[in-house]
């Protein structure tokens, strides 16, 4: 399996997410925001980080950079794209995922580890947790607050979408969701880091399994 | 005719513009001798921010030559960006610490801002990725409105630069004390990893290279900004907004990427940050250091509007900007990195054999000054100060009710926990953050390896103020104990000297005093000072702050495998290491009962510090030792309330102090959690009680017990700051 790691100018998380997966025995490659083919990925990360310095709105102009067009082309055929916190924020604005994200209800940026609850898994992303397994995830963002419809709410539901919740709600998120993925279930976007959680040495060790998760999903399919 | 329209070299003279400058009559004079003629205005402007005590140290070179510089370590000293030191296998740690305290003190999201982005530009200038970040700073009491605006915009403006360029902040200090009311300090440290051969200099050398402007377009902000940083603050500083600068890490973002690329090209000569005086100092100390001249084509500068003059371009602090000298046929390459990374960059001059700093604008000549005496032969001032007399009555502490002082010191911000600050901080970004903030130093893996470099950054300003001999011996002491306190191997210090104006001679005795304690200690405990930064005349409404050497130091771990399990748990024993006496000059209780620094005897035994040190180290390397904290301010009741509170867990203890010492501040003291059925060996170690998991804090001495639910304690102490803050009063 090949996954290509996004790098938009202000990126800041795309090392983590190259070590991460690479650490999960994957190949892994950067792939700069102008590059306009992902041809040879069979998925794609998009990390965390400040995408052209979120002036506007984060996510905002990520949203129209030129290798979007290939993101998209890999959602519809059903291959895995993981986005972290800014890659949440860019995946909404693609429209990739449903909802936005706001910012904090305290308006000031959290950073610190936070219990989280797998409320779904049955997903590409989460197979290997246990429904209802807490997992540790370091969060740090300004925006992380999701929104949506109460409407939109429902339908999550009903699809099974929310996959990830806070079990003590730092941002003010609509229901304490942290994470969620779209109808399909291919498309995946969370608030916390799953890929700063990869040894206990650090903290936690809670994001091998989401990383594994993917990887495994991937082979059944394709060995 | 000139194109621009300011003052001639007679008005100048005539209404003594040099004096709005910051420059006296003699130092006019001096200007003169140099040139053989009368300076104009581009000319005078570039001497005066040359020679500001910011840029040219003119008060505080004889105190900075105390220090230590060399070591079995170091591989660069001071004089560039920043300080290198060896930690094995061709790699090499780079630091310094840097103030930015009177940006800060009137705009504080900005001062604090670009205070980070400066510190991170001279890790990056010598081509090391940042690893870490740091920060020490000091504000007036949070029950006053403009101090929490302070502190919470300076608070707000170190995590929005720091999050978006991406580089953690592992560890810091901050303190609250009616002395800094309307001075806060903000000091920043940055710490960064490199290869040996890797090491970069800020040299222009090679007749005929080109220099390479990089980075933000000049506009005119920040102009006279190291003149503003050597200046009383008045009620007339407001109007000195202009000389603030504005922060942009996303493209300081850009700039680092592009500049650490950069490193990696053989026919790169030299590369600067454009910091304090920006193009002025940058381009003049490497052609300095080069021992060549330099002529900068001014017109070529890229500006963020029309119509900016030399004098105006030469002495902005616009941010986020590099000047490279590159072998002369290769620009092309280096022009073409940047374009890649969506920089501004240009040609801008090149380097010449005549020892002489040359400015024109479109054929025209603005300044032709001689390199070396701009840059190195800055007046220096030896003063003479006079020692403070001491009043000699000691107060009374034989009768304090324990409960009450206990809980107002968990109270008040100084010692109250400061998650309301570091939650605000990327701590984890890089994912090698080991030991986040909280109780002591930062722990950040060298990536790829086993090896991790601990950091940390300490002030001890009522110690100094109370003995500023023996108070500079502490400041050195407690940064050393806070990396032993982790495990690591002490190697060597940055130091950034907070103080009032020296032309006070009472504010002149603290500084030589106190810089000949630190001096020592870092003979001592053998930890030589490789970078800093002094930031003087940290004085409002002629009230001086007390002062305030900051030190920053590294350490490092050679294995990180024992920090796998350091975290204490139930059962665990507790040890207090070391002898208490009554140590209470400069105490947090003293502050709590009596206001006022009472200036009683206190001292430090180095000697003893090394012996313990290394012991400790040891015990806590072999496994054996599941947490260990340095006893700090509050005393041993207030170290052990901290660690039950950071980890949630009971604690059962039994003292032989009296009352006022389990509050006492005696130096050289550890707390060690040592894992339970193990022992350690560390002379001075007496066992006091155990961790436990009832979720009840008690502490008893042969007089007094504090007795309380953990959960409480920690609600003090982590609600204490955040409960200051919401206050509309």
């Amino acid at each position: 399996m090949k996954l290509a790691v996004l790098v938009f100018p202000g990126s800041n998380c795309d090392r983590d997410m190259l070590n991460a997966a690479k650490r999960s025995g994957v190949e892994a490659e950067y792939v700069d925001y102008r590059e306009t083919s992902l041809k040879g990925f069979d998925g794609v990360l998009i990390p965390g980080g400040f995408s052209f310095g979120d002036y506007l709105r984060s996510g905002a102009m990520a949203r129209v950079a030129p290798i979007i067009t290939e993101v998209k082309r890999l959602a519809e055929e059903g291959k895995p794209v993981l986005g972290v916190c800014n890659g949440f924020q860019i995946l909404t604005e693609v429209g990739l995922l449903p909802g936005a994200l706001l910012h904090n209800d305290s308006h000031l940026f959290v950073s610190r580890n936070e219990a989280l609850t797998i409320v779904n898994n049955d997903t590409k992303f989460t197979h290997q947790y246990e429904k209802d397994e807490t997992v540790i995830y370091p969060v740090a963002h300004g925006e992380g607050h999701y929104y949506c419809t109460d409407e939109m709410y429902n339908e999550l539901v009903e699809n099974n979408q929310i996959i990830l919740t806070y079990q003590d709600n730092p941002n003010g998120s609509y229901k304490d969701i942290a994470g969620i993925t779209n109808k399909a279930g291919n498309v995946c976007g969370m608030m916390p880091h799953p890929e700063r959680a990869m040894e206990t040495l650090l903290g936690s060790d809670s994001g091998v399994k989401l990383f594994q998760s993917m990887i495994e999903s991937w082979r059944e399919q394709h060995v | 005719m000139s194109k621009f329209l300011e003052p001639s070299i007679e008005e100048i003279e005539k209404e003594q513009l040099y004096k709005d400058m910051g420059l006296t009559d003699e130092e006019f004079q001096k200007v003169v001798s140099i040139l053989g003629r009368k300076p104009n205005f581009t000319e005078i402007g570039i001497f005066s921010v040359m020679w500001s005590e910011h840029c040219s140290y003119k008060h505080s070179k004889p105190f900075l030559k105390q220090f230590p510089t060399s070591g079995d370590h170091v591989l660069m000293g001071p004089g560039e960006g920043a300080g290198v030191v060896d930690i094995g296998d061709n790699q090499a740690v780079v630091f310094k610490v840097e103030s930015h305290n009177h940006p800060s003190a009137i705009e504080p999201y900005q001062g604090a801002a670009t205070g980070v982005g400066g510190i991170i530009r001279d890790i990056v200038s010598i081509g090391a990725r940042p690893i870490s970040l740091l920060n020490s700073l000091r504000f007036g009491e949070l029950t006053n409105k403009t101090n929490r605006r302070l502190f919470g915009g300076v608070v707000k403006g170190i995590g929005g630069y720091g999050n978006c360029i991406g580089i953690p902040t592992v560890a810091g200090e901050i303190e609250f004390d009616g002395r800094y009311d309307g001075n806060p300090l903000v000091n920043a440290m940055c710490v960064g990893i490199i290869d040996h051969d890797m090491i970069q200099k800020g040299t222009a050398k090679g007749i005929g290279n080109p220099v390479i402007y990089v980075g933000l377009k000049t506009g005119r902000d920040g102009i006279h900004g190291a003149t503003f940083a050597s200046e009383e603050l008045s009620e007339a500083s407001e109007s000195k907004r202009p000389s603030v600068q504005i922060g942009d890490p996303f493209v300081g973002k850009k700039l680092m990427e592009a500049t650490l690329e950069a490193i990696t090209y053989p026919e790169l000569v030299g590369i600067q940050d454009m910091g304090a005086a920006g193009l002025t100092s940058s381009s003049s100390e490497m052609a300095a250091k080069g021992e060549s001249g330099i002529h900068l084509h001014l017109e070529k500068v890229p500006t963020r509007e029309a119509g900016i003059s030399p004098y105006e371009m030469m002495l902005s602090e616009t941010q986020e900007r590099m000047l490279l000298v590159v072998e002369k046929g290769t620009e092309q390459k280096f022009l073409d990195l940047f374009e890649h990374h969506e920089l501004d960059s240009a040609v801008i001059g090149e380097v010449t054999d005549t020892n002489r700093f040359v400015l024109s604008y479109e054929d025209e000549v603005y300044a032709d000054i001689p390199v070396e005496p701009l840059a190195d032969e800055a007046p220096v001032y030896i003063l003479e100060g006079e020692p403070k007399e001491y009043k000699d009555i000691q107060n009374r502490y034989d009768n304090i009710d324990v409960n009450d002082v206990f809980k107002n010191l968990i109270n008040h911000p100084t010692i109250a926990s400061k998650e309301y600050a570091y939650d605000q901080y990327d701590q984890q970004v890089g994912a090698n953050t080991i030991v986040k903030p909280g109780l002591s130093a930062g722990v950040v893996r060298v990536e790829g390896t086993n090896k991790a470099i601990a950091s940390t950054i300490d002030g001890e300003a009522r110690y100094v103020y109370n003995q500023p001999y023996e108070g500079g011996k502490m400041v050195v002491a407690e940064a050393y104990r806070n990396l032993i306190a982790v495990g690591a191997k002490p190697l060597a210090m940055t130091d950034c000297l907070n103080y009032g104006s020296p032309e006070k001679k009472e504010i002149y005795q603290q500084l030589a005093d106190s810089t000949q304690g630190m001096a020592e200690a870092c003979k001592a405990l053998n930890t030589p000072v490789v970078s800093g930064n002094v930031s003087l005349y940290n004085e409002t409404k002629g009230t001086s702050i007390f002062p305030t050497p900051v030190v920053g130091m590294v350490g490092l771990i050679e294995d990180v495998d024992y920090l796998n399990h350091f975290e204490p748990k139930a059962n665990d024993k507790v040890y207090l290491v070391g002898d208490t006496d009554n140590d209470f000059g400069g105490s947090q209780i003293e502050k709590l009962l009596f206001k006022e620094v009472n200036h009683e005897p206190s001292k430090i035994d180095l000697d003893l510090e090394v012996q313990r040190g290394e012991q400790i180290k040891d015990a806590i390397q072999s496994g054996r030792v599941s947490y260990a904290k340095a006893v700090g301010k509050g005393g041993v009741a207030i170290g052990l309330a901290r660690i039950a509170s950071q980890f949630n867990l009971g604690l059962d203890v039994k003292l032989s102090l009296t009352d006022a010492q389990l509050f006492s501040e005696t130096q050289s003291r550890y707390i060690l959690v040592v894992k339970s059925g193990e022992a350690v060996n560390v002379d001075g170690a007496i066992e006091i009680g155990e961790m436990t998991n009832d979720g009840r804090f008690n502490l008893t001495n042969e007089t007094s017990q504090i007795n309380d639910d953990v959960s409480n304690i920690n609600e003090q102490l982590k609600g204490a700051i955040a409960q200051c803050m919401k206050s509309r009063v």
